[in-house]
């Protein structure tokens, strides 16, 4: 059984400032890391390895630095992964992104079981694992927040739904997606830091596709256009009641009646 | 010897305070009457809540002069019940005077008010770009409390401990008289350092009103190791060697398996790791990722070479949480884990950890109870727990005392003292003076006398 698990670079912080005038992150001196929610994944992928055996891969598509986090991934127990690499990837929206990796797999070998962080802390939207799934016309089910068992080709899972939990069973090769904090996703080893090759990374661009038409890929490829990026407005208005504490109390019922926070019975 | 508090004294004390911050009879909550500490427990006559020196001058004039007993309180976060008012008296809490004053960024300074919490100053530090380093595990105790202690915490193989950053204290001694001890300077060869005695004195020599607190710049880079070991004694030989690989980690923490699974049961989620029976917890900091990141893999390799199974690397905030938050809770997983428990802080020279936590099994062994200890390897302070489990009162009691006597005594022939940040208090007492001897406990008993010659300040404490 081969398991491919997809990973993001990030940013390091999440305290990453937005430049006010132009809306670019300032990214100088912020180091970048693998995103967490992908941690998840990873752990859920060596997991399935170790109690059902399975070879566990990982992609990722970025600039060279990607790299990085790819090592990090193996380091925690995958055995190799694949960075896609290509300035004509570059700008690549939800959609792009998950038509580039499709792409990426499709030439990466055959994979049983492909497992994607719920979201990334950069992006946010969580769409890429959905969206990928459709284009490697595989099924999919999102916010796994556990694997329960392997038999005769089918993956049986809990995934959340809001207010309840949903146990199903879905045929491989498939997609999923796993909610953030369910497992504690272990720590990468500097044993085997301090042992790694290059070969363990293997670099992809699109001259390596089936496809090769850039226009399809990158910023040409997006069906959304960023038109401007902004820091949300920051309330720093702090409110203070002073007097004794029936006056404090009764102030403070007051104000959140009047923010709708409290509902009065009438 | 003391007068109790009269009606007219309470009267004296709410004209000072107002009535509101005078509490007598069911006013007081029980909790005052005890720290986390379980065992030694004290009502007070009266619980005053001070805003100012000169509020604290005042309630000391009337103290003094109708020679009331006076204990100072912070969070009441202390293990050793040093805050606890044995003779009664008046119960004086500090919490009110919780102001960072200033931060004097040209000295390298914060000047801050007795009541403020450990966290609040370390969270002010932050946001201004500089480090208080001294850093204990129970993050609300008062600053006041830690100076009184002189509180170590995780940091301090690289930065020292309290002591190391108090610059000047205001202080109001038990006739009421106020003065300040040191001053924003780095060096200070002026006579007898008062400062010094004050720090550790655990509120028996006068009243700290004030502190002025060394700053440093805060470190832009930090990454920990988590290392596992076969077994503990490799895990605590390993230490002494790290040391002298010359590079200075900011933290070395031991932990045992068992401890850590009592962790993961308390905080209900699973520690990244727990395949090893013994674990060593360290932390690297500096300006630069590139000199961080060179510490780390020296001390790495030499781990390594020395029979760590692994290194796990914890280099993101999300790893962090997940290694420290379990660190941190170690105390509180203990505890949830027996009936009752008590605790042993006795600090050895780094080299004699090993023996020390051995002869800790032993005893364990010996009398049939549960020792789980974890702690500073790097500085040779150790948390060793004996738990009561299911043992009767008195058997309970008698395992104890036997213990405690044991390991002091073994903590001596080390060459280690009694107590490396928690205080003697009330409960250490005896364990001070056997290490000490009588010559020793004499000068203390002389420094008392001068600073408090009535005797009203925390009085049943340290010796």
């Amino acid at each position: 059984m081969k398991i491919l698990v997809c990973v993001k670079q990030v940013p390091g912080s999440s305290n990453v400032e937005v430049d006010p005038v132009t809306g670019v992150l300032k990214r100088n001196g912020v180091l970048s890391k693998i995103n967490p929610y992908d941690l998840y994944a990873i752990e859920t992928a060596l997991f399935i390895s170790e109690k059902f055996g399975a070879e566990v891969e990982s992609i990722t598509m970025g600039p060279p630095q990607a790299k990085d986090v790819i090592l990090e991934t193996v380091c925690m127990g995958a055995s190799r992964g694949t960075v896609l690499s290509d300035r004509r990837f570059a700008g690549a929206d939800v959609l792009s992104t998950a038509h580039t990796l499709s792409h990426g797999i499709k030439i990466s070998g055959k994979y049983d079981i492909i497992i994607c962080g719920k979201q990334t802390t950069d992006g946010d939207t969580a769409q890429v694992g959905a969206e990928l799934a459709e284009y490697l016309g595989i099924p999919n089910v999102s916010n796994v927040i556990s694997v329960n068992d392997i038999r005769e080709n089918k993956l049986y899972l809990t995934a959340g739904l809001d207010d309840k939990t949903v146990s199903l069973s879905i045929t491989m090769p498939c997609l999923i997606s796993v909610e953030g904090d369910i497992n504690t996703p272990r720590l990468p080893s500097y044993k085997i830091k301090r042992s790694l090759n290059d070969d363990v990374v293997r670099f992809l661009s699109l001259d390596d596709f089936n496809d090769k038409n850039a226009e399809r890929f990158g910023l040409n490829g997006s069906a959304t256009q960023v038109e401007r990026i902004f820091p949300p407005e920051k309330n720093d208005t702090k409110i203070t009641f002073d007097g004794d504490y029936k006056n404090q109390a009764s102030n403070l019922y007051s104000l959140l009646v009047s923010k709708k926070m409290l509902e009065v019975e009438k | 010897m003391y007068n109790k508090v009269t009606d007219a004294d309470i009267a004296a004390l709410k004209a000072i305070l107002g009535n509101k911050n005078v509490l007598v009879g069911d006013e007081i909550s029980p909790d005052y009457s005890h720290d986390e500490l379980s065992g030694v427990e004290k009502m007070p006559e009266t619980v005053v809540k001070v805003s100012s020196t000169e509020e604290i001058s005042a309630v000391m004039k009337l103290a003094y002069s109708r020679s009331i007993p006076v204990t100072v309180r912070g969070s009441g976060t202390g293990l050793v019940g040093a805050a606890v008012p044995v003779m009664g008296g008046i119960l004086m809490e500090t919490l009110k005077m919780n102001k960072i004053l200033s931060l004097d960024s040209d000295n390298l300074t914060v000047t801050v008010q007795p009541g403020v919490l450990l966290m609040e100053l370390a969270e002010f530090a932050e946001q201004h770009d500089f480090l208080y380093p001294p850093d204990p595990g129970e993050k609300s105790a008062t600053v006041g409390g830690n100076i009184s202690t002189n509180a170590g915490g995780m940091r301090a193989v690289k930065y020292g401990v309290t002591r190391d950053y108090v610059r000047s204290l205001t202080v109001v001694m038990p006739n009421g008289e106020v003065i300040t001890l040191g001053g924003k300077v780095a060096k200070n060869s002026s006579g007898y350092s008062l400062k010094d005695l004050v720090i550790g004195s655990e509120g028996t020599l006068c009243i700290i009103s004030e502190a002025v607190l060394k700053l440093v710049p805060l470190p832009k880079h930090s990454i920990s190791l988590l290392v596992p070991f076969c077994n503990m004694k490799s895990a605590i030989e390993a230490v002494p060697k790290i040391i002298c690989s010359k590079v200075i980690p900011t933290a070395i923490e031991y932990m045992s398996r068992d401890t850590i699974l009592f962790s993961e049961d308390y905080l209900g989620k699973k520690f990244p790791d727990t395949k090893s029976d013994a674990y060593i917890l360290l932390t690297f900091d500096g300006s630069t990722k590139e000199q961080v990141d060179k510490d780390m893999e020296i001390v790495a390799d030499l781990c390594l070479e020395i029979g760590a199974t692994d290194v796990y690397i914890v280099d993101t905030d999300e790893r962090k949480k997940a290694v420290w938050s379990a660190r941190g809770a170690f105390l509180e997983a203990i505890k949830a884990s027996t009936t009752e428990m008590d605790e042993c802080d006795v600090v050895v020279p780094v080299n004699k950890i090993d023996e020390f936590i051995k002869y800790t099994h032993e005893l364990a062994e010996i009398h049939n109870v549960r020792i789980p200890s974890f702690g500073h390897a790097g500085d040779g302070n150790l948390h060793v727990y004996i738990c009561r489990d299911k043992l009767s009162k008195t058997k309970w009691e008698r395992t104890l005392s036997l213990c405690f006597d044991s390991m002091y005594k073994k903590a001596r022939e080390l060459g280690g003292l009694v107590s490396g940040e928690h205080g003697i208090g009330y409960v250490k007492k005896s364990y001070l003076k056997y290490q000490y001897g009588d010559v020793h406990v004499a000068i203390m008993e002389g420094i008392k006398k001068v600073f408090d010659e009535k005797n009203i300040l925390n009085p049943g404490k340290i010796y």
